[in-house]
């Protein structure tokens, strides 16, 4: 049976999803919190996976934790920390646990983490991790090996609408589609022009495109995603009027706000990334959905 | 070829704890060219470690040290002096090192970190092209290898931390796909990149491996 999240997108139905990232820790009991809180208002709720390559738990318990909860997870899964062996073993683990949403990524470079003298692996990329996820879902491993039972996993991708030069990429997106990814999460939006653009350039392939919403607290945050997080570029604008800002933590939600409303006619859903503010994201999804 | 550079000093003089007689071996070939294990700097190494209180049995640079039977040859050629060494230090690659602890019974000591398999720029620059992975991808991606210029060694495109045509990894880099998106572009044969790179066998590149000719 199709997702709930897969199901409204097949249907045309705006979706929204936020996304957590699991404990550094072994204790659940906040990341669980969280997802509660925020799951009355999104449609699901993407887990991260040692994002900027940062070592926390596992978002194959995160996100089995989750269904056990009732609530929908898209668990993302990057290619940096496993082999194809360990891909295929932690999707079908998954899959049992009831997860059905995937965001196949490459993974941020292992050097950006806490754990630099580690050993990036990489022996997919996100492409094949997508082939892998087709094959898994037609009831065979990566070599043709049959599987006993099929998993149903709604395969999604990112997309880096802004980023320059923007063809340079469009082939990746091209197999993407072809690898059968069904949506994009983009990265953080700023120029809803370029989301316009870019909604046109990957209409053809049939993917439906999910903006990311990216909300600031100050101007010192933006400047550390600048230099820090790969992917993530805060125009200068934007820095410039959370510095001036009375309140600056206020304006980054403004300014979240006003970018959603912009790119809601545009795409299919919005990603909000809360970096950590999940309390504001029942007011940005109220203002989104008004 | 290969690329090394020589360890600190206090990592050799460390290495070389407990013996004070040394005989040194350089390479002709690729550590004379990046200046690990060529004939001037043995000569350094000579007057370092004397400096350091060793005494030098002896030094030779041996014309590809990685050939084993002529390492082997050249050794003992030096018999005396290297009976004479409580150390063999070796400036040149791994596979050099390897030649002569296989060629000698004494203790050998590595006095290089081998680096990579690098075209040479210009005179002292340095840089890796080839991973030699086994399984040449360079027809496809416009002769530029996707596996070592790509920092993750992906074979299907750039990874989202690309920014203006720079490396996520290192922004002084150019991102390899964006030079072979450009290269293709260029050559008009851009549309090779929409068909789906297999993933790599890395059974190509178990080791150690080794390739006997058929005479």
């Amino acid at each position: 049976m199709p997702s709930h999240f897969a199901h409204k997108l097949a249907a045309d139905e705006f979706v929204i999803t936020a996304e957590i990232a699991p404990p550094k820790g072994c204790d659940p009991a906040g990341l669980m919190r969280t997802a509660i809180s925020l799951a009355p208002f999104v449609d699901a709720i993407n887990i991260t996976d040692n994002q900027g390559a940062n070592m926390r738990m596992t978002p194959l318990v995160a996100a089995g934790m989750l269904v056990r909860e009732g609530i929908e997870p898209i668990m993302q899964l990057t290619c940096r920390d496993r082999n194809r062996l360990a891909l295929q073993s932690d999707l079908l683990g998954a899959a049992a646990m009831g997860v059905k949403n995937v965001l196949a990524l490459t993974g941020d470079d292992i050097g950006c983490g806490d754990h630099r003298q580690g050993r990036a692996v990489f022996d997919l990329d996100s492409v094949l991790l997508l082939q892998t996820i087709g094959a898994l879902n037609s009831g065979f491993d990566l070599n043709g090996a049959p599987l006993a039972g099929a998993t149903d996993f709604l395969a999604g991708a990112a997309a880096a609408p802004e980023v320059e030069p923007f063809d340079a990429t469009r082939p990746k997106l091209v197999k993407k589609a072809a690898a059968g990814a069904r949506f994009f999460q983009t990265q953080a939006v700023f120029n809803p022009e370029r989301l316009a653009y870019f909604h046109d350039a990957v209409q053809p392939l049939g993917v439906k495109v999910i903006a990311g919403i990216l909300v600031l607290k100050s101007a010192r945050m933006a400047e550390f995603i600048n230099l820090n997080i790969p992917g993530l570029k805060v125009p200068l604008p934007v820095i410039e009027r959370l510095a001036t800002a009375a309140d600056p933590a206020a304006e980054g939600v403004r300014i979240a706000i006003e970018l959603a409303l912009q790119c809601r006619s545009i795409c299919s859903g919005i990603h909000v990334m809360a970096m950590g503010r999940y309390e504001v994201v029942p007011q940005l999804i109220a203002a989104i959905r008004s | 070829m290969i690329v090394s550079t020589q360890k600190p000093l206090e990592q050799i003089v460390a290495a070389l704890e407990g013996g004070s007689r040394v005989f040194i071996i350089g390479c002709a070939k690729c550590a004379t060219v990046c200046k690990s294990g060529g004939e001037e700097e043995v000569f350094r190494m000579q007057d370092a470690l004397t400096l350091a209180g060793k005494e030098i049995t002896g030094t030779i640079v041996i014309d590809e040290t990685c050939h084993m039977l002529r390492t082997a040859r050249d050794l003992r050629s030096r018999r005396e002096q290297v009976e004479e060494a409580d150390f063999l230090l070796v400036l040149s690659c791994g596979a050099g090192i390897q030649s002569v602890a296989e060629a000698a019974e004494k203790k050998v000591v590595a006095g290089t970190d081998s680096k990579f398999l690098g075209n040479i720029r210009r005179f002292g620059q340095f840089e890796q092209r080839c991973s030699l992975c086994g399984d040449c991808r360079l027809n496809d991606s416009g002769g530029v290898c996707p596996v070592t210029v790509c920092a993750k060694g992906l074979l299907n495109g750039p990874c989202g931390g690309m920014e203006e045509g720079c490396c996520e990894v290192d922004r002084n880099n150019r991102c390899a796909w964006v030079t072979i998106y450009e290269r293709l572009t260029g050559q008009e044969r851009v549309r090779q990149l929409d068909a789906i790179t297999p993933a790599r066998d890395f059974a190509l590149k178990r080791h150690p491996n080794s390739l006997k000719l058929e005479k």
